[in-house]
């Protein structure tokens, strides 16, 4: 029980560290700390998606807007309050994601990956088509919330935490989620869906649930970054979100919960350093960053982490009593 | 003798209040600027879906080395600092935040985009950072009361419906007016300053208006349309792609009205050349700027400086982009602001002198056409002058057109 009790206290050191950060750093830094946290809570959905049930989705961004729009709407229209919006974006995108999930996962793999596709590319012209609901490509400016009972916060603090709040509610739903017996059947779907039917999996639905779950996570993170940006507007939602998210998913780590923290801070942080190095061909620069990662760390950052702590762990027990533990949970690793 | 002993002593605490109230409420801030530099923040798409506009950063860029080379503003270099933001208005966020927060800039100019000013609008007017000269043709930058901090550059939209409505009124006040638009802001923009401008005789002269998606494949059925309506008077408000479209149909299907074509496809590269000369002869459009493409300007002073500037400053831009032509025009109204605010550099006086600008003149503005704002009138170029397309070349005829002014 050491290593679990030891990954606990961990995980409590990280959560005190994120609790501090609003004190000591500047309000600037605390909004792209918290741009991560959406990201990762994105970055998770689809990892749910694609690194836990083998399901590919180019098409991510279009629940991020979904998420975004629906919490714009409801703030800008009704004068509903940002935090209500928020679950209401979730169960929304979740709904959408189950039902375009139906039919859509008849298509596997590759043929999954243009569908989802043709939804991101779809999704911020449908925006610009129900003008009187979404502003058109002008978008709708919002307010950003104030911190509640008086607290002595500033609109980036309160929403740091905010993000950081739902962030962790949503990890730590996830991590029971794939850790039981539908966690199971999910990876048994990927690994083999024939045999995972043959033991009794209804595969189509928890497809379709998986794809659900996946976009409602991703509509959270859609509707938090609408209060956290103050605007929303279909150039906020191109294509190259959804692949950004894609790519937040791979280097962090494919069915990884803690990949989904690595790939956010990845894919927020590492094109504003291209850009610092090369003003000339900043995505050049991310280009070369992306092969170095995945040649260095094959299996994401979380996977290299957990390379790394297994190492050190052996070098220190001679004997490897708990091999079959870690080759529990490095799943994709070891395929 | 002890009341006026305590009207001294409440007159002396008024004082004492008085003294240690005034610098805080003539507070100036000075952020971004010292002795040899002054810090201007930008951001541009570089990358993204609207990279084609990026080089506008890039030659306000060679602009600003240009002034250093020469010596700076008021002995103080531009120190430029100009950020991607893929069109993307949450990293404009981003973005601009760290101009703001972390680089710590003087001012925020050229900003690119609809959308991407739109998600920093009100933060810029929240921080008091004077945002200027922002890159777009929409309407609202224009509100100094409820935003004070910012301020467009171009003309916008619904003054180049009402250039075109006063010029609809004086020659065809009798005639059937159709409208071909794009159905979204640029399009309704456009429409609202027509129908402002023709008022209430607008009511019964516009027989038809007609709209079309972006994403549509063509518009041939609303020529067809606005054709059969009898009207004479055609005003055509369409980017590029369908202009040429429009031209096309209408010349083929033998409709002759009085073409009124938006600036926005007034290029002779992409839309008159393409669409056929003959076809496009007789058009009439609004300009502000000299088109680099257009042969009439080739000896220009203004034209030739431009060139000169180009092949030394920034070679690897093309010298047929009209929006290489913006850039340089709208830099050096940045310069000029800077110079005018002599020795005070707070954000209140770059503000205050922004909004004081008169009968500025820029080499690649047509000839007659200045710049002016003032604390009430955020929109730096108000003035347009129609233009008739001979078949060759745009020839301006008439007078200058004020859109705000009394005619």
């Amino acid at each position: 029980m050491a290593p679990r009790a030891l990954r606990a206290a961990g995980l409590l050191l990280v959560i005190a560290v994120a609790c501090a950060l609003p004190f000591v750093m500047s309000n600037f830094r605390l909004f792209q700390f918290t741009q991560v946290y959406i990201y990762a809570i994105a970055i998770l959905g689809l990892n749910m998606l694609t690194g836990y049930n083998g399901q590919f989705s180019l098409g991510h961004g279009a629940f991020y807007a979904i998420g975004a729009y629906v919490s714009a709407i409801m703030m800008d229209k009704w004068n509903v309050h940002y935090a209500w919006t928020i679950p209401v974006a979730g169960i929304l995108c979740l709904v959408v994601g189950f039902l375009f999930g139906l039919p859509a996962l008849r298509l596997e793999g590759l043929y999954l990956a243009l569908a989802t596709f043709s939804l991101a590319l779809a999704v911020p012209q449908i925006l610009k088509y129900f003008e009187h609901w979404t502003g058109g490509s002008q978008g709708i400016v919002l307010s950003k919330p104030n911190a509640p009972f008086g607290l002595a916060l500033s609109p980036d603090q309160w929403l740091y935490f905010v993000t950081l709040g739902v962030m962790v509610l949503l990890f730590w739903l996830s991590a029971n989620l794939l850790r039981g017996r539908v966690g199971r059947a999910i990876v048994a779907i990927r690994d083999n869906h024939i045999a995972a039917e043959a033991m009794g999996v209804n595969t189509s639905l928890y497809k379709s649930l998986t794809f659900g779950v996946s976009a409602g996570y991703t509509g959270v993170a859609g509707a938090l970054s609408a209060s956290a940006i103050a605007y929303v507007a279909p150039d906020s939602f191109n294509v190259f979100l959804s692949v950004t998210l894609l790519i937040g998913a791979v280097i962090g780590g494919l069915a990884s919960i803690s990949g989904a923290v690595f790939g956010a801070l990845f894919i927020q942080f590492v094109p504003n350093w291209a850009q610092d190095i090369s003003k000339a061909a900043p995505w050049a620069i991310f280009g070369v960053f992306l092969i170095v990662f995945m040649y260095v760390m094959p299996f994401g950052i979380a996977g290299a982490i957990r390379l790394l702590w297994i190492r050190t762990r052996r070098s220190r027990v001679a004997h490897a009593p708990e091999s079959r533990e870690t080759a529990a949970t490095q799943a994709p690793t070891t395929r | 003798m002890t009341f006026a002993r305590k009207l001294l002593a409440v007159a002396m605490a008024f004082g004492v209040l008085g003294v240690t109230l005034a610098p805080a409420a003539s507070a100036q801030t000075v952020v971004g600027v010292t002795a040899t530099e002054i810090k201007i923040g930008n951001t541009n798409p570089y990358s993204g879906p609207a990279s084609a506009y990026g080089t506008i950063g890039k030659v306000i860029g060679a602009y600003f080395k240009k002034v250093n080379d020469e010596g700076g503003v008021n002995g103080r270099k531009i120190n430029y600092i100009t950020y991607d933001d893929g069109y993307s208005p949450p990293k404009t966020v981003e973005m601009v935040r760290k101009l703001v927060e972390q680089d710590q800039v003087a001012l925020l100019f050229q900003t690119l985009g609809t959308p991407p000013n739109s998600a920093i609008h009100k933060y810029m007017n929240q921080q008091k950072v004077p945002h200027l000269f922002v890159a777009t043709g929409a309407t609202k930058w224009n509100d100094p009361k409820n935003f004070p901090w910012t301020m467009g550059f171009q003309p916008n939209y619904q003054t180049e419906g009402r250039v075109y409505a006063a010029d609809v009124l004086k020659k065809h006040p009798n005639a059937k007016v159709g409208i071909l638009y794009q159905n979204d802001d640029y399009g309704k923009d456009y429409l609202k300053g027509f129908e402002d401008g023709m008022g209430e005789a607008g009511k019964k002269m516009i027989v038809l208006k007609q709209s079309y998606e972006v994403t549509d494949p063509t518009i041939d059925s609303q020529i067809v349309n606005l054709k059969n309506s009898g009207a004479t008077v055609f005003f055509n408000i369409t980017i590029p792609k369908f202009a040429v479209q429009a031209i096309k149909k209408a010349h083929d299907i033998g409709w002759k009205p009085a073409h009124y074509l938006n600036n926005v496809s007034s290029s002779l590269a992409t839309v008159l050349k393409p669409a056929g000369l003959e076809a496009s002869k007789d058009l009439i459009t609004a300009l502000y700027m000299k088109e680099v493409t257009d042969p009439q300007w080739r000896n220009d002073k203004g034209f030739t400086e431009w060139v000169a500037f180009m092949k030394k400053y920034y070679p690897e831009g093309a010298l047929d982009d009209q929006a290489n032509g913006y850039g340089y025009n709208v830099a050096i109204l940045m310069a000029h602001t800077l110079k005018q605010c002599g020795n005070d550099l707070s954000r209140e006086n770059i503000m205050k002198q922004a909004a004081n600008l008169k009968n500025v003149e820029l080499p690649l503005l047509l000839p007659g056409i200045k710049v002016n704002t003032s604390p009430t009138d955020h929109a730096p170029i108000e003035q347009e002058q129609l233009a008739r397309f001979n078949g060759e070349i745009w020839q301006t005829y008439g007078e200058i057109f004020d859109a705000f002014r009394k005619q």
